[in-house]
């Protein structure tokens, strides 16, 4: 067999001479170029040219501080890189001017720095020790941000494509082996076994079989794998191969989102170059394996992140689960054998059969073994991409590495797993989590998307919000989920109107129980959870909208009341003019009044109103 | 008589497009999903006898074709905008005020969901979750994703495009 020594050696020091030079490194994630970081970069181009400066400019993926993007690191040789952040078009000039002109770092925009073997620079944190990756450990992420994900003399000098390497030497069950002993699960929300499920497929009998990659991220709130997908895409190739080698498949596929167009284009661009070094094609570094990667651009239907729907949608089929058995292990893709993963499982492959099952089983709790990659938003402070170990409280996710709650209000929950999911309040935030922990608060690990609540989010209206999403996206071939999702979005819509009875409670509860049981696919067993959660953990404010009329968070636009504060109105009439039902009245100068029967509940002269004189309630 | 061809000629080209996609995926297993996807992006939507012309090359049944394209929300039967504008409505957008920013840009386009403005500028759709969580509210115009948003934003950066 051949091997890669020759031009990993070669890349290696390509890379090491990169990395020497004086360099900016602009962060184009999707994120960053959504926060402007292509402006960015065109702004350094520009500057960089116009004054002649001797320094490499490159670009990175997304490092995690969806935050504090546009992020851009600088390098200059024998010092710590320093990343900025918040960095737009109108800062380059003195960025530049600063750091590389005058060789002084802009300490008031650097968000931390990495030192390296260099003197670290005093008043900026040191990645590790910043309080946004101090709990944090990056081993799957560990690319992301630091190397150009188009490049795969980046990959390859960093320890890519060690894993399928060392794989082809070894024995396909030992692969498998391996995998067992790292005690990986699926990444995607299920959390079965990777080993054990890949060892289904190795035993089942089938002339051909297929890998297939579920890069179908559809749970509003999560975008893990499109920050692995963009930010290393032979990571995820790799996996496929081993899994493919391990397995005995010859052919992969990657489901991908269609809109997910970065990712795409990244996906095919490494592709091409692996093609292009012998590391994918026929007779792979001469071992006799095989194997093709092809991409499936997704068409728009959430359900086809199930794995039965999934395989349907690549046969060109409308995008309907299979009932199972038989299981896709045995009877998948063109009804052959077949292993499904999600993005963030493979990716941590090349990393498991590199270092050993072992040094992967030493992170995380008794039956949760490694890191997991998670994406906090919602009303937090810092919003973005993490990877923890597991069995981290949520308290440690939200508080320390989100910063808190977003202009000091109170935390109220925190919504795991998407529509399949549920949200879980203050009085859990210390259960260290795992998929068993999160399972028997009601809610599920999921593919990893943590939305954050505050007191102003109405959990009536919350569970209504997911249930119109399972409602539209439920594909219609069994009846609990077709009729149930409809059901119980009707029940609360009628709460949030104010029009609820108290026996609307148990139908929902029961509506719960029997959808979970008899749904024929994930999506329809799983969407009852939200409903189910915010059942057992805010039964109280559901109370409040029915016998109350009321909603506690003032989010139930039909149960507000606005009024104006007598003492704190001036009579400017700024909500007069702005009111569009004309329900507001009053003479200059005096205060005014709403007539609550006219009045729409917009909202906008709460908006007009510069003396915080209305309130709603 | 000299008459006008460039109808034509725009029809020819988009056939020869099509003749080239159906040579490319004929024989390609479960090849009916990216022939309508090169398919839209040819004719920037799914007409009626494109659809008869892909049942009738790739031999499936019209009906399975017609029911594929309904399934899926990406397929399109009726003309689309040049710029298609999708509004992110997911978990992160809908707490921090993502329906704000879908209201001004109904208001800015004078269209609701799903509508095409009568100069075929813009098609306004909403969207589950474009996975730019951390800049929410956030949406995207063909492929460019605008993140951070507040509702005044939204009428200029329609203005940007063509």
């Amino acid at each position: 067999m051949k091997n890669l020594n020759e031009i990993r050696a070669k890349y290696k020091q390509q890379y090491q001479e990169k990395i020497a030079r004086p360099r900016i490194v602009v962060g184009l994630g999707t994120c960053g170029i959504a926060a402007g970081g292509d402006k960015v970069m065109q702004a350094i181009k520009g500057q960089v040219a116009a004054r002649g400066l001797d320094v490499d400019v490159d670009f990175s993926s997304c490092i995690g501080m969806c935050y504090r993007e546009p992020m851009v690191e600088i390098a200059l040789a024998g010092a710590p890189s320093v990343l900025y952040g918040d960095i737009f078009a109108d800062k380059v000039e003195k960025l530049l001017e600063s750091h590389i002109v005058n060789k002084t770092p802009v300490y008031e925009w650097a968000a931390f720095q990495i030192p390296g073997s260099a003197t670290p620079y005093e008043g900026i944190d040191i990645m590790d020790q910043a309080s946004y990756y101090s709990k944090q450990v990056r081993s799957v992420t560990s690319r992301l941000g630091r190397t150009n994900p188009e490049s795969i003399v980046d990959y390859m000098a960093t320890g890519g494509y060690e894993g399928i390497e060392k794989a082809l030497g070894m024995d396909r069950l030992a692969v498998i082996e391996e995998v067992k002993k790292s005690g990986l699960r699926g990444r995607g929300g299920g959390g079965f076994p990777t080993g054990t499920k890949w060892s289904f497929v190795y035993g089942a009998q089938g002339d051909k079989k297929y890998a297939v990659c579920n890069a179908d991220e559809g749970d509003p709130g999560a975008f893990m794998d499109r920050s692995i997908l963009e930010g290393d895409p032979h990571a995820v190739l790799e996996g496929m191969m081993i899994g493919g080698y391990a397995i005995g498949a010859d052919e992969g596929y990657i489901y991908c989102r269609a809109e997910y167009p970065l990712a795409i284009k990244r996906l095919n661009m490494a592709i091409a170059q692996a093609e292009e070094h012998g590391i994918l094609g026929d007779n792979i570094l001469d071992s006799g394996f095989s194997f093709r990667i092809k991409i499936k651009a997704g068409a728009g239907a959430f359900v086809c992140g199930e794995e039965t729907a999934l395989l349907n949608s690549i046969e060109g089929l409308r995008g309907m689960p299979r009932v199972r058995p038989p299981f896709p292990a045995h009877k998948g893709l063109f009804g052959k054998p077949t292993v499904l993963n999600n993005v963030e499982t493979y990716a941590n492959v090349p990393f498991i059969i590199r270092n050993g099952g072992d040094w992967y089983a030493a992170m995380g709790t008794e039956k949760s073994k490694g890191s997991k990659v998670f994406c906090l938003t919602g009303k937090v402070n810092n919003t973005g991409l993490m990877e923890v170990p597991m069995g981290i409280t949520l308290r440690d996710i939200i508080f320390t590495i989100g910063g808190g709650i977003q202009d000091n209000k109170a935390f109220k929950a925190v919504q795991s797993g998407g529509p399949s999911g549920g949200c879980i309040p203050t009085a859990h935030l210390d259960t260290p989590i795992d998929y068993d922990s999160l399972g028997a608060l009601g809610a599920i690990m999921g593919s990893g998307g943590l939305v954050v609540m505050d007191e102003t989010t109405c959990m009536v209206d919350v569970a209504k919000f997911f249930l119109n999403f399972t409602q539209l996206e439920s594909c219609g071939k069994c009846t609990p989920c077709r009729e149930g999702t409809k059901r119980m979005l009707e029940i609360l819509q009628r709460i949030c109107d104010g029009k609820g009875e108290m026996e609307d409670i148990d139908t929902l509860d029961r509506l719960c129980r029997v959808i979970k049981s008899s749904a024929l696919c994930g999506l329809g067993q799983t969407c009852p959870n939200p409903i189910a959660t915010t059942l057992r953990y805010f039964k109280d404010e559901y109370v409040a909208h029915i016998k109350d009329k009321r909603c506690p968070a003032g989010v139930c636009a039909a149960l507000l009341q606005y009024t104006i504060l007598a003492d704190k109105c001036t009579g400017c009439g700024a909500c007069l003019r702005a009111c569009p039902a004309g329900a507001i009245s009053g003479e200059k100068k005096e205060p005014h009044k709403i007539d609550i029967e006219t009045c729409i509940k917009c909202g906008g002269c709460i908006q007009k109103c510069k003396f915080d004189a209305i309130v709603k309630a | 008589m000299a008459s006008c061809t460039c109808g034509e000629t725009a029809d020819q080209t988009k056939e020869a497009a099509m003749q080239k996609v159906f040579d490319q995926y004929r024989d390609y297993k479960g090849g009916l999903i990216p022939v309508l996807q090169e398919a839209q992006n040819i004719y920037g939507y799914l007409p009626k006898d494109v659809l008869q012309q892909i049942a009738k090359e790739l031999r499936i049944p019209f009906s399975k074709v017609f029911g594929v394209c309904t399934f899926y929300a990406q397929f399109h039967l009726k003309p689309r905008g040049r710029n298609i504008i999708r509004i992110c409505l997911g978990t992160a957008c809908h707490v921090r005020g993502g329906s704000k920013i879908f209201e001004a840009a109904q208001e800015a386009l004078g269209v609701g969901q799903g509508g095409t403005t009568d100069d075929l500028k813009f098609t306004l759709e909403t969207v589950a979750c474009i996975g730019a969580c951390g800049l929410s509210p956030c949406m995207m115009i063909n492929d460019d994703t605008h993140g951070r948003l507040v509702p005044k934003q939204v009428a200029g950066i329609f203005e940007s495009y063509e």
